[in-house]
């Protein structure tokens, strides 16, 4: 298939329905409206659902009802949306229920504004519902990426019986870049244990109640056992001049592409720098971390919110290499010169050898099978 | 004992079929229900299931269950079940009903689910006459959590939480769901039934069959509420709780139907078969290998390029516009590219602006913080980006005069009246391609014929592409003559 | 006459391990032939006893009942072909309430 110039938020629908898709729901709010407005004219063609719920409150609870019927759905929000949908989202987890839900992450708090940050991260990514529960998060950093990991999150979500975010950004939402999508439709299969009004499925029953306090405690093991298996499975990053990389940048989503170009200019200037993007937030790719820490000296963290992955990242490193970190917020991008003065600095700080030879790349991309 | 004519009797009125013989769902007790002796729910219950047995709609039922007491529905009733979040029934029969919409699908909700915590809910799923039938239970109290004020509950009762009774002045008035409801142009039926003594109960046995058979015939939505006894919380026992009903809740809640239009109502059809998998990609307006418009090599840039342009001017200039056909005769001539239009805090007082890259090698950031070509349709724009040109790059200005406080001697500047330019040559509206001709002599490598494709894609009105084109050529021409000596 | 026109038109039978002794079914009968009997049962309820005559097999007792098995209502049929007929059309309706 031909390249197609796109904006982001128009390559999460069409790949969603590629993906099996046939039910969106949900509310309007900045900047992830156009993916509501994009679901309104193809959802109906492809013969699926769409709606424009009255809350997210009810958004949510309807992926719930479209999930119990076996429908592959979808919703898209931001910050305060996602707020309200934490209760839903929880009682996904808790029934086991998988949906895929963009988070197109504005500023906050509050009413905040329109602009991009990455101030979601704790709520999706820790998951800000009740319970004993994770969301698997995804975090695209190009048009590309917008489409791939749609089609990623239905099988993630499907294989996981959980919801699955797709954390992204306004600018990711925006933008327009070139984007291939897979020339043939899947069809979304419909579970065995859905309820969809048959015989067969009439002994089906979708709830996250379990009154037996043994239940509830074998429950919460059994969904910890998924989690587990996803941390072994599922973490990806990109690792971008990062083999031998004596400075390791992190970012993701929009921030990734500004730490690669900063890493061009660096390495221009002979500093050993190199980045790690974590694609998957949960789960986390440790173990990327803790092989880039063999030679990494120092690691820098670049946030567009107060340092709510850097958590994450300290976590995995566990001490074992100082941690720097960067972050603007309120909508203000952390611009290339900034986080390059701050390269500079720490290459002189850290007394970094200049690079004599070009480091070689591997394990570029761990997207090739996605 | 025994009779040659009253030889065998036979069971009228017994479990009904759609209840389960035994609760296995149930951890204990699993041959009785878990409501009190008494609670209206256990009879609301059996009606319910009664009007599925009679239907014969068992297997295609799918009953979803509310927070309350009545929260083990799937305990008793052999259907299909769902356990909703307190309130959010009617959100849930609504996305169910809508993917399956040969499901029967039922809510069954009490009075705080439903009236309080779900009134937003239950209001925009009757007013979209989503094809539901829902079960209101209202006994005027929060029994589950042990006797809390209701919106429902009656003025003076008294809760735990109104221990000197409900007042109007500090907790409202009882409110009126049904008569609501029925002001709204969605549901088909509601009707407010009781339970208070045996003739009531027969019309909530009439009233709920007729609940769910409307949705059998596809008529819409049909609410049924139901006047229910709790002795419990009520600390009456069942009989009185009972007459309470009749004697006392009828007095606020009338009983009767608030709304009818089963005879207006036009039965729904089930949609139409889904397109095929194979249609998706066309449906979705994605472009395939044999389309005439994929690009050819005559379109392939004829030399390495790598630009970071940024486009600025006020809304309504076609700021976005020059980008995006930049752009895709970028994607035309096989370079990489992105396009990324102001958003957030640059977006302000109804400037607009955009970052563009072409390169031959994948680009890292989308963003140009320091383009090697500004594109400025006005002055603010100008003086808003043009300390951020890279040296030896190039500032391509809509106006007469380049400011001479703006001037640079490391960058090359064009400045020249493009909107007047263009307004000569139709319409002013076209100064955005009279600036990208010039911008395209500056990064001169890109094929005259991708950029032809591109605007075909992206402007489909004829008379406006002819301008357009006019308009492109006319920005080149411009260029040279003013570089001719350069 | 004979026995048999004086017999029953209706039967009743109450699962004293189902019932929970609320009543409903006493007040609610229109020949009154419920009462909650002496005895406690197994869970400590006083349970509904049929009296042994007089069910004329209305089903109002059974409406009224919150338990879904705990009180069946049988009618008495003429013969076996009568019987196997109303099996075969299921329940036979709703129960009158002209008597109430
Ligand atoms: C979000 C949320 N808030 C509060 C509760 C606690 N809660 C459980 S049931 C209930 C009230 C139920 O009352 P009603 O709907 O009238 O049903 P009833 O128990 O009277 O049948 C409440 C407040 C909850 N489960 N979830």
């Amino acid at each position: 298939m031909r390249k197609q110039l796109m904006k982001g938020n128009e390559a999460i629908v069409k790949s969603a329905i590629l993906a099996g898709c046939r039910a969106f729901y949900g509310y309007p709010i900045t900047p992830a409206s156009e993916i509501a407005e994009a679901a309104a004219e193809y959802m109906p063609r492809a013969g699926g659902v769409f709606l424009q719920a009255e809350s997210e409150v009810a958004a949510v609870n309807m992926l719930y009802g479209g999930a119990s019927a076996g429908v592959r759905c979808m919703t898209a929000s931001s910050g305060p949306g996602i707020s309200l949908m934490q209760e839903g989202i929880s009682y996904m987890a808790g029934a086991e229920l998988p949906c895929v839900i963009a988070d197109i992450t504005r500023g906050g708090p509050g009413l905040g504004n329109i602009a991009a940050e990455q101030s979601d991260y704790h709520q999706v990514v820790k998951g800000g519902g009740h319970g004993n529960y994770r969301t698997i998060v995804l975090a695209p950093h190009s048009v590309q990426e917008m489409a791939d990991l749609t089609a990623l999150a239905f099988e993630l979500a499907d294989r996981y019986r959980n919801p699955v975010v797709l954390l992204a950004d306004g600018f990711i939402g925006q933008m327009m870049e070139p984007v291939e999508f897979p020339e043939q439709a899947i069809e979304g299969q419909t579970p065995d244990w859905a309820v969809t009004g048959t015989a067969a499925s009439r002994p089906n029953l979708i709830t996250s109640l379990f009154m037996d306090v043994d239940d509830l405690e074998a429950h919460v093991r059994h969904l910890e056992q998924k989690y587990r298996c996803a941390e072994h499975l599922e973490a990806r990053a990109e690792e971008w001049q990062a083999e031998g990389a004596e400075i390791v940048l992190v970012g993701y989503g929009i921030v990734g592409r500004i730490l690669k170009a900063v890493t061009a200019e660096a390495r221009a200037e002979g500093i050993n720098v190199g980045v790690l993007r974590p694609i998957t937030l949960y789960p986390f790719p440790v173990s990327h971390f803790k092989r880039l820490a063999l030679r990494a000296r120092v690691f820098v963290v670049v946030e567009m919110s107060n340092g709510q992955m850097l958590e994450d990242v300290r976590l995995a490193l566990d001490g074992t290499r100082p941690v720097e970190f960067f972050s603007r917020t309120g909508g203000n991008v952390p611009s290339h010169e900034q986080v390059l003065d701050l390269v500079r600095n720490l290459a002189k700080r850290y007394s970094i050898a200049p690079i004599t030879e070009p480091a070689i790349n591997i394990d570029e991309e761990r997207m090739a099978n996605v | 004992m025994s009779s040659e004519q009253f030889s065998e009797y036979t069971v009228v009125h017994g479990r009904a079929k759609s209840f389960y013989e035994r609760y296995d769902r149930k951890p204990e007790l699993q041959h009785q229900t878990h409501f009190c002796p008494g609670c209206g729910h256990g009879i609301v219950h059996k009606l319910l299931a009664r009007a599925i047995d009679e239907l014969g709609i068992q297997d295609r039922t799918i009953l979803v269950g509310p927070v309350g007491c009545s929260v083990f529905t799937y305990y008793y009733f052999d259907v299909g079940n769902v356990q909703a979040a307190h309130g959010r029934c009617p959100a849930v029969a609504t996305a169910m009903k809508r993917s399956r919409p040969a499901g029967i699908v039922i809510g069954y909700q009490g009075d705080g689910d439903l009236s309080a915590i779900g009134s937003a809910e239950i209001l925009h799923a009757a007013n979209r006459g989503e094809n539901i039938t829902i079960i209101f239970v209202n006994n005027a109290i929060y029994s589950m959590t042990g006797g809390q004020a209701a919106p429902t509950t009656l003025l003076g009762q008294t809760s735990t939480t109104t221990p000197e009774g409900r007042s109007a002045t500090t907790e409202g008035y009882p409110l009126h769901v049904s008569e609501l409801l029925a002001t709204l142009q969605g549901p088909v039926y509601i009707e407010r039934v009781g339970l208070g003594d045996n003739k009531q109960i027969a019309q909530a046995n009439r009233a709920i069959h007729r609940a769910v058979e409307n949705q059998v015939k596809g008529l819409g939505f049909s609410l049924i509420e139901v006047l229910s006894p709790c002795p419990t919380i009520w600390k009456m026992s069942a009989v009185d709780s009972q007459h309470w009903v009749r004697d006392v809740m009828e007095k606020t809640y009338p009983l009767g139907v608030f709304c009818d239009r089963t005879k207006e109502a036009q039965p729904r059809r089930l949609p139409p078969e889904p397109p095929s998998l194979e249609a998706i990609p066309a449906i979705l307006d994605i472009v395939n290998d044999d389309s005439a418009e994929a690009s050819s090599a005559a379109n392939k840039a004829t030399k390495p390029i790598d630009l970071h342009v940024r486009v600025a001017g006020f809304g309504g200039q076609g700021v976005l516009l020059l980008g995006e056909v930049l752009a895709e005769a970028g994607l035309e001539a096989g370079l990489e590219v992105s396009w990324l239009p102001s958003y957030g805090p640059e977006m302000r007082s109804g400037t607009s602006n955009c970052h563009v890259r072409l390169s031959d090698e994948t680009i890292d950031s989308p963003l140009v913080t320091a383009p090697n070509i500004l594109v400025a349709m006005n002055e603010p724009s100008l003086r808003k980006f043009d300390k951020s040109v890279r040296p030896g790059g190039w500032i391509i200005y809509n106006g007469e005069t380049f400011p001479t406080d703006c001037v640079r001697n490391d960058v090359h500047v064009l400045a020249l009246p493009f909107t007047q330019i263009a307004h000569e040559l139709g319409s002013a509206r076209a100064g955005n391609m009279v600036m990208l001709g010039a911008l395209l002599e500056v990064a001169n490598g890109l094929p005259q014929s991708s950029i032809d494709a591109a605007l075909r894609r992206l402007v489909r009105n004829t008379k406006w592409f002819e301008l357009d084109e006019l308009a492109l050529s006319r920005g080149r021409e411009l260029f040279r003559e003013s570089f001719q000596e350069v | 006459m004979t026995d048999a026109v004086k017999r029953d038109r209706g039967l009743l039978k109450i699962d004293d391990q189902e019932c929970k002794g609320c009543g409903l079914c006493v007040e609610a009968c229109p020949p009154r032939v419920i009462a909650l009997g002496e005895h406690l049962n197994h869970y400590g309820y006083r349970t509904a006893v049929y009296a042994g005559t007089g069910c004329t097999g209305c089903g109002i007792c059974f409406m009224a009942c919150p338990e879904p098995g705990a009180i069946t209502v049988m009618r008495a049929v003429a013969n076996r072909a009568a019987a196997a007929a109303i099996m075969s059309t299921g329940q036979e309706g709703s129960p009158s309430c002209a008597s109430n």
